[in-house]
């Protein structure tokens, strides 16, 4: 709760000492007199105390003031845009998971050969590419030249009554998931690593186990308690749109929100989605220690 | 009588990045059915390496195991070294098992131990879940486990530590091996606990009617335990001798300085312990001479040039060492 109203706090202050929209809002011919009327009228020109309390007051009632731009509820419009959110997300995190824990397994499984190399090489370049260079290329490549996929939006098809997205979710996912990719690869790699060093596995070697029971009942279970909070991490951070991703795709996402409503100063929007923003890493982190519990059954509670 | 296990010439390297390691050189014994045999020696004397080099449960990439290890009982007869890995799982668990020191690092955390217990049953003898629970059930009594319904079920966390190693004895004899191979099982246990998990192992050998092994540095349980010791230094073995006998009459100088170190009631501080001189060889450099010269009072100019051979001085007792300790003068034959 504290985290949450630094958040808010930090986010008013820093939009608020550089500027405000209204000079945004007038025509270029308006005069000062016109601009301070339109101020007085918002109430730009009172203390930033004031108008954070005030702004605090309405929050907690569930108003998080109206967008400039859009002449809507601000938290309205933060909502419509959250399932394309989580859908990039999900499917990011599911693209990140899948590859990189493989990655990540092999490597690990494999120390010092050639794999491994592969597999840190891999990782670390998923790390290191920028994001918006990526979705470019991919863009270039996959809907420019091969035309598999279209060059930006979201399509989406009906099925039980849920609008899901088409394949266009596939570039945008993959650009998203490459950073995650490359952590997890990473992650996973040096989790698997230790873990077949413990005691424990050489147990399960001498009790003549086979290799597929060594790895799933061991190796694999323990390497993931380690990756559970980094996923936890990570998704909370594709959650949070990415401003990159869903800017290049247009994607309709939180992100794209986000980046349009601070290029337009429009304070109440920017507010808005900073609050829902802190209020799922939150939220995260404590499913986070939940699933945690469930893995590992030395934190289970008693 | 034919031994359970014949080990011969036994070898071990490690490849690391500063040379290679000397782990275990030319390391010769055998095992009979139904005996305990002590395997004694200082840390990085090479016990367990040897142990584990048997089972193939080294890590492959940096070691290098050579020799032979016969394993012979009722309608098996094969030498343990030469085997694939997927035709040593057969042995592993089944016939030859092992218990490790530190219970808590040896079992696994996130499953439960009953879970354990069955997996060897469910692995090695077909069992399907109700009957291996069953028999693991069965087997957490027989180690001693009050309330086995209920400890079937938890994790080793929730364990005392001699009731770990309780677990893991359960699991070395769930599938009634004939040689149980025990890495300093009693080391990490208080001693209320230790002499628990002793008689235990002592009345599971009679039940099981196992050839053990079992690895200390502590010569007290070695003299109440075991048939014959083997006592290890710098990687080699060099001495084996049948308990009271080499309690009577150490053979090797290494021996003879292990039991000067034994503090006894009798001597109550009359006599000052005997401690032994230098410290441990580099086993960085491969072997051409006797390993214990550097530290041995008895060293003379042999000692620096070959490696004793296997000397045998009474029936079963084997020293590798040029000295002839009882007439307190070199070996006639040297």
């Amino acid at each position: 709760m504290a985290l949450l109203l630094g958040v808010l706090f930090m986010v008013f202050i820093l939009l608020h000492i550089t500027g405000d929209p209204v000079s945004l809002m007038v025509s270029r011919h308006a005069s000062p007199a016109e601009i301070e009327a339109l101020r007085e009228e918002l109430g730009f020109n009172r203390p930033l105390m004031v108008q954070f309390a005030d702004f605090l007051t309405d929050a907690v009632q569930g108003d998080f003031g109206r967008s400039f731009r859009y002449r809507q509820p601000a938290m309205g419009l933060v909502l419509e845009r959250i399932p394309a959110t989580i859908e990039l997300a999900s499917a990011a995190l599911l693209m990140a998971i899948l590859m990189g824990v493989t990655i990540g397994i092999l490597g690990g499984s494999n120390p010092n050969t050639i794999l491994d190399s592969l597999a840190r090489g891999l990782g670390l370049l998923g790390q290191t590419i920028p994001t918006f260079w990526l979705g470019l290329i991919l863009i270039i490549i996959f809907s420019l030249h091969l035309g598999w996929f279209p060059t930006y939006g979201r399509n989406t098809f009906v099925l039980f009554g849920m609008h899901l997205p088409d394949k266009s979710i596939i570039l945008p996912a993959f650009a998203l998931s490459l950073f995650t990719t490359g952590q997890l690869a990473r992650f996973t790699r040096s989790a698997v690593l230790e873990v077949m060093n413990e005691e424990y596995v050489t147990t399960a070697r001498s009790k003549g186990l086979g290799k597929m029971r060594i790895y799933s009942r061991y190796i694999l279970k323990n390497s993931a308690i380690p990756l559970i909070s980094i996923i936890g991490v990570q998704f909370s951070y594709l959650l949070s749109g990415s401003i990159y991703i869903e800017t290049i795709f247009s994607w309709p996402g939180l992100g794209n929100l986000l980046a349009e409503a601070v290029s337009t100063r429009d304070f109440f929007l920017v507010q808005a989605t900073a609050f829902f923003t802190s209020l799922v890493v939150i939220g995260l982190h404590l499913v986070t220690d939940l699933i945690y519990m469930l893995v590992d059954p030395r934190i289970r509670y008693r | 009588m034919k031994p359970i296990l014949a080990v011969e010439k036994l070898n071990t390297r490690f490849e690391t990045f500063a040379g290679s390691v000397y782990a275990v050189n030319d390391i010769n014994f055998e095992l009979f059915p139904g005996e305990i045999l002590a395997v004694v020696g200082e840390s990085g004397s090479g016990k367990s390496v040897t142990m584990l080099s048997l089972l193939g449960l080294l890590p492959g990439s940096s070691s290098r195991v050579s020799g032979r290890a016969q394993f012979s009982t009722a309608g098996i007869d094969v030498d343990l070294l030469s085997l694939s890995k997927s035709e040593l799982n057969r042995y592993r668990g089944n016939h030859i098992s092992l218990i490790f020191q530190d219970a808590l690092r040896s079992l696994n955390p996130v499953t439960t131990v009953g879970e354990q217990i069955s997996e060897s049953l469910i692995t090695h003898l077909g069992y399907n879940k109700k009957k291996a629970r069953r028999h693991a059930l069965e087997l957490l009594e027989l180690v001693g486990i009050s309330q086995p319904d209920k400890r079937y079920s938890s994790y080793p966390h929730m364990f005392s530590g001699g009731m770990r190693q309780r677990a893991m004895i359960a699991i070395a004899i769930s599938c009634k091996p004939e040689i149980l191979i025990a890495d300093e099982p009693t080391t990490a246990l208080d001693v209320t606990i230790q002499s628990q998990i002793l008689e235990l192992a002592r009345r599971l050998q009679r039940e099981l009617g196992m050839a053990v092994i079992w690895i200390t540095h502590d010569l007290g349980v070695v003299a109440g335990l075991a048939d014959r010791v083997l006592v290890m230094y710098g990687g080699t073995a060099v001495e084996i001798a049948p308990v009271d006998e080499l309690y009577e009459n150490p053979r090797h100088p290494y021996t003879e300085g292990l039991l000067g170190a034994i503090p006894s009631i009798a001597n109550k501080g009359i006599k000052r312990l005997v401690s032994i001189d230098g410290s441990p060889p580099d086993l960085f450099q491969a072997p051409r001479h006797c390993q214990f010269v550097w530290r041995c009072p008895y060293a003379f100019e042999p000692c620096w040039q070959n490696i004793p051979q296997n000397y045998e001085i009474n029936k079963g007792h084997y020293s590798k060492c040029f000295y002839d300790l009882q007439n307190n003068r070199p070996r006639t034959e040297v």
